[in-house]
This record gives structure tokens, sequence and C-alpha cells, in this order.
């Protein structure tokens, strides 16, 4: 920005071409008042709306609402179903973005450290991505059926014990996260790929002349502290996307059984879409907010290091 | 590097791994292509087997398609995406090209909240714009699965860095030959940025058919239904325990994404990774 200002016309120069450039103006405005507008009512707005609505008891239906403060933080504090969703979130992000990214990093190595069958491999692994996660989430259920489900079925044959995944309380969050972690490895694959494709090969040349021979020791000394960047990247952008998870837990489970898989999405979809507690609902947003926020601060910060948007 | 050794036992092992991998990443689809093609009497077996005794693949997507308007269901994510992404390239492109290329008070600003709304999650504005559109009557209506996608501050910041990068020669010389500004955004920007819309299209169309949670908020009346709340509607009212017919229907909802991407998968992935990293 600061280049563009300082090479920008003086104030003689713009006194020189007044027409064109009001001309211009009035076009840049005529340009950007329909992206600007639709910001203001649909994404800046209702970020104000919701933070506002955090404060009301606001009931969708009811003739009259008041402010209440922090009254519903207080009742979402009070709340064990809160405390119960957010800790099953914060499982699921424990657990799927660490799997998601360590299995991602392991399919770009092992993609990336031969020549033949990459695009199919490639493809294979991306395909989960693409396909549509509801309709993924029904197949998986019926995978994970207690008697003719495929899961248990391998686990028969293996004489191991089955389980009734999705109707046990025990187990239905962590195959949640399998699920979770199925469909998000190849994006994360990709995204490795794409940061391995582009680190120079003439480091691999300089470290072999070092020594490094093994493919471990280059794995630690070149590929590894190259990777550093996308690894921080893909692990903040996993934890955001699995701080959403939605569509698989009001499928399968809707947060049961007995509140094992709630998770805050969920939470804030049933009191604000089911029971329309508006000003409740919207503390939770408030919440949730919060540490997606934070996490893509932590990736802006770590993006403006090297990139600079001007 | 590897012509040295006949057989190395690392490309083997390579390709050991990455196939068991595979496997697993495959399974689900698989296992769905085998089971909405077994008659009831398969599917409740307790012995599994992959390929069918008796192929039923096509009484099921028959069953699929009685059951569920599924074709109307398709049409459905059709017209929502293709107006989604539409609208979103129409509001986007001439902010991007009014941010990269012209001086107005404000700029600075505007591009300030652009990146600023990069970081806002869909779901945090939802009960918001859920009472807007309560409040106007827009409710359960195409409109309400559209407008509140219709801005897309990632679409601008995207096509804004590509801009940047379009020389302002090329810009002077269609100011020159007396083209508007509205007119070079239309006829000599697009052009230019057509590798950059298309991966903002194929992100969006993604992300967009395959949303579930904007559609089930808005949406009360079946025949307005996009394909992934036609999925989760088969399972919970008509399925049952028809598992043959459910995947069938599975099948039809995943296939025409999943049929695109192993045309141009090349295309997809870079568009995903493109646009993807927000």
């Amino acid at each position: 920005m600061t280049i563009d200002a300082a090479i920008g016309p003086t104030g003689a120069a713009r006194r020189a071409l007044p027409a064109h450039r009001t001309r211009r103006t009035y076009s840049a405005y005529a340009l950007v008042t329909p992206a600007a507008a639709l910001m203001l009512v649909m994404l800046l707005g209702p970020l104000a709306g919701v933070i506002a609505l955090s404060f009301t008891d606001y009931q969708l239906g009811a003739p009259h609402f008041s402010w209440i403060g922090l009254a519903n933080y207080q009742d979402l504090f009070a709340d064990k179903v809160f405390w119960t969703a957010l800790r099953n979130t914060l499982t699921y992000v424990v657990i799927v973005v660490p799997g998601a990214v360590i299995a991602g990093l392991a399919i770009a190595l092992l993609i990336q450290s031969g020549t033949s069958l990459r695009s199919l491999y490639r493809t294979i692994y991306f395909l989960p991505v693409m396909a549509t996660l509801i309709a993924m989430a029904v197949v998986w259920e019926f995978m994970l059926h207690p008697q003719f489900g495929l899961v248990n079925g391998l686990l028969r044959g293996a004489g191991l014990p089955a389980f009734a995944w999705l109707q046990d309380r025990n187990t239905a969050l962590y195959a949640l996260c399998a699920i979770g972690i199925w469909q998000a490895v190849g994006f994360n694959m990709v995204l490795f790929l794409a940061g391995l494709v582009s680190i120079p090969k003439q480091l691999y040349e300089a470290a072999e002349i070092d020594g490094a021979s093994s493919g471990w020791a280059r794995f630690c000394l070149v590929t590894w502290p190259m990777l550093g960047p996308v690894t921080t990247f893909v692990v903040v952008i996993s934890g955001i996307r699995s701080f959403q998870v939605f569509d698989t837990v009001h499928v399968l489970t809707k947060g049961g059984p007995s509140k094992s898989t709630e998770v805050l999405i969920h939470t804030m979809y049933t009191e604000g879409f089911e029971f329309f507690r508006s000003g409740y609902a919207a503390a939770i947003t408030v919440v949730f907010l919060v540490f997606v926020l934070a996490l893509t601060l932590i990736k802006s910060r770590l993006a403006d290091r090297g990139v600079h948007y001007t | 590097m590897s012509n040295a050794h006949p057989i190395p036992f690392r490309a083997i092992l390579r390709h050991v791994l990455l196939i068991a991998g595979a496997a697993l990443m495959l399974a689900p689809f698989i296992w769905m292509i085998s089971t909405a093609s077994k008659p009831q009497t398969e599917v409740f077996s307790s012995e599994l087997h992959l390929i069918p005794h008796q192929f039923a693949l096509v009484e099921n997507l028959r069953e699929a398609f009685a059951k569920a308007n599924l074709l109307r269901f398709l049409l459905n994510g059709v017209i929502v995406t293709v107006s989604i992404f539409v609208l979103q390239v129409m509001v986007a492109l001439p902010a991007a090209y009014a941010l990269a290329k012209l001086r107005f008070l404000g700029r600075e600003t505007l591009f300030a909240l652009v990146l600023f709304g990069i970081l806002i999650p869909p779901q945090a504005t939802a009960i918001p714009v859920f009472l807007l559109l309560h409040k106007i009557g827009l409710l359960d209506s195409y409109a309400a699965l559209v407008l509140p996608f219709t801005i897309s501050v990632f679409g601008i910041f995207l096509m804004r860095q590509f801009f940047k990068t379009v020389p302002d020669d090329l810009v002077d010389a269609a100011r020159m030959d007396g083209i508007s500004e509205f007119g070079i955004v239309w006829r000599v920007m697009l052009p230019a940025a057509i590798p950059a819309v298309t991966a903002f299209g194929i992100f969006s169309v993604v992300a967009h058919w395959n949303d579930y949670f904007w559609p089930l908020i808005v949406l009360n009346s079946e025949q307005l239904r996009t394909p992934p709340l036609a999925v989760a509607h088969f399972r919970n009212n008509e399925a049952g325990t028809s598992y043959g017919p459910l995947m069938a229907a599975a099948m039809v909802i995943i296939a025409p994404l999943v049929i695109a991407f192993l045309f141009a998968q090349r295309r997809f992935i870079e568009g995903i990774t493109l646009t993807g990293i927000k």
C-alpha cells in the first residue's frame, strides 16, 4: 500500500486530470456498492447482531424481548449440557486434528516418494473430500451397524468383540471422529503435496552431499523444516473445521446417546432453530466464535509473516 | 532414480502402504455400491460378501426414485449452486476490480473488512440471517438458500489478488479504446481471470452442493430440498430398514460431483487447494 501511495499522483497531478479521476471514482463506488451493501447485510450486520442478541432474552415468535445483560452466559455456564458439548467438541478436535494431519502428511510423503501411480492415489485419497458428507455419513452408519455392518463383520471374523458403535455412549464420539478423519485426510494430503512440490530439489542434493543419505535423515534435515509453515497452517485449518462439526452429529446421533456426542454447533442448532431461543443460542455462537477466531488469528499471524496482502 | 534397482523393496513397501490406505478410503464407497446392488435378504445376512449373489441395483434405484423425488432434489441442487455461483461472481468481480485497480476513498477500509469477513465462520451469522429472512418472509424459498451466499468475501479476495497481477497497461489500453470501467470488468478482466473464476467456481459449487447446515435451517417444504437434505430425510422417514434403496439414493446424490471430479480431478484439486485455503 505504501508503495502505491508513494508513486501515486501528487496533488498537482490530480488537479490536472479532474474529469477522468472523478468519473473513475464514481465508477469505483458503483462497482463496490453491491458487494459492500451485501457484506453489511449478510455478514457484518449479522455478526454484530449475534453478539447483541446474546445479551437479550429474544425468542422467535415472542412479542417482546429485553436486554438481560450476561444472564444468557450465566445460564450457559451453569448448564451441564453446554459443558458436555464443549468437552465433546474439544475431544473431537483433539482427536481429529492430529489424526487427519499425521495421516495426511504420511500419505503425501508416500505418494511423493515414488513416481508411479501418483495421480491415481491422489484421486482416491481426495475422493471423500468431494463426496457429500451427509450421504457418506449414512453409508458409515450402515457400515457401523451392530448386526449387519461391515466393521463388526470384520471384527467378528477376526475373533474380536463387536460394538454398537453409534448407539453406545462409550464409542459414539470416537466413531464420529473416525468419520471426521476419513473425510479430512485427503484435503490435508493435498495441502502437504503442494508444500512438498515447492521444496527446492537442490536442498536434497545438498543434504545428500552433507551425508544425509537415509530417507529419514533427509526428512529431518530438509522436508520437515521446509514443511513447517504448511504444517502449522494445516493444523489450524483442521482445527477450525473440526470445531464446526455438525453434519454427522445431526444425522447420525442427534447428540446422543445420553449427550455423549453433543457438540457446540449442535447445541446452538437445537436451541436456536428447534426451540427458537435465539438469545441463548446467540450466546453459544459467541462462545464458538471466540474459539474459532482465536484459531484464525493464530493462522493469520502465521500467514502474515510471509505474505502481505497489498 | 529407482532405475538402478530392478525391484526396489522401498517401492513395493510404498505401494503396499498406499494401497492399504486407499482400501480404507474407498471402503465406504465400495460398501455403498455393494449394498445398493443387493436385495433386502442379502443386506440382512450376517455373512459378509461384497458381490451380490443376486443383483438388485436397478430395483433399489427404482425404489429410491419412487420413495423420494430424487430428480427434483438434484435439480434443486443445480439451481441453488449455479445461482449462488453466478451471483457471487456478479457481486465479487466488480468489487475485486475496484479494489485492485481503482483508487477511491475508503478502499483500504473496505479491503480490511473483506479480510475480516474471511475470518467469520458461516455458522456464526446463522441466527441473525435466519431472523432477517423470517422478518421479510423469505424463509423456505430458493431465495433463502441463495441470498446469504451471494456475497463471498473470499471470492473478492481471491479475484483481487489475481487482478493485481494483470498489467495496468491492459486496463489503460482498454480505457484508451473508450471502454467504460464496467466494460473493463466484464470484457477485459473477466476473460483474464477465467482461471481464478474457475477455481473459485469449483470451490463454491462443492461447498454449496454439499452444504447441510443452512438448507436444514431455512427449509420446510419437501419440493425445495437440496441433495444433502434429501438423503437425510430419506434416512429418517422413508428408509426404515431398507438399506438397499438408501444406499442407492446416497449414490445418486454424490454422483454428480464425484463423476465431475473423476473426469477433471487435476482441476478440482487445484481449485480446492487454491481457494480452500481460508
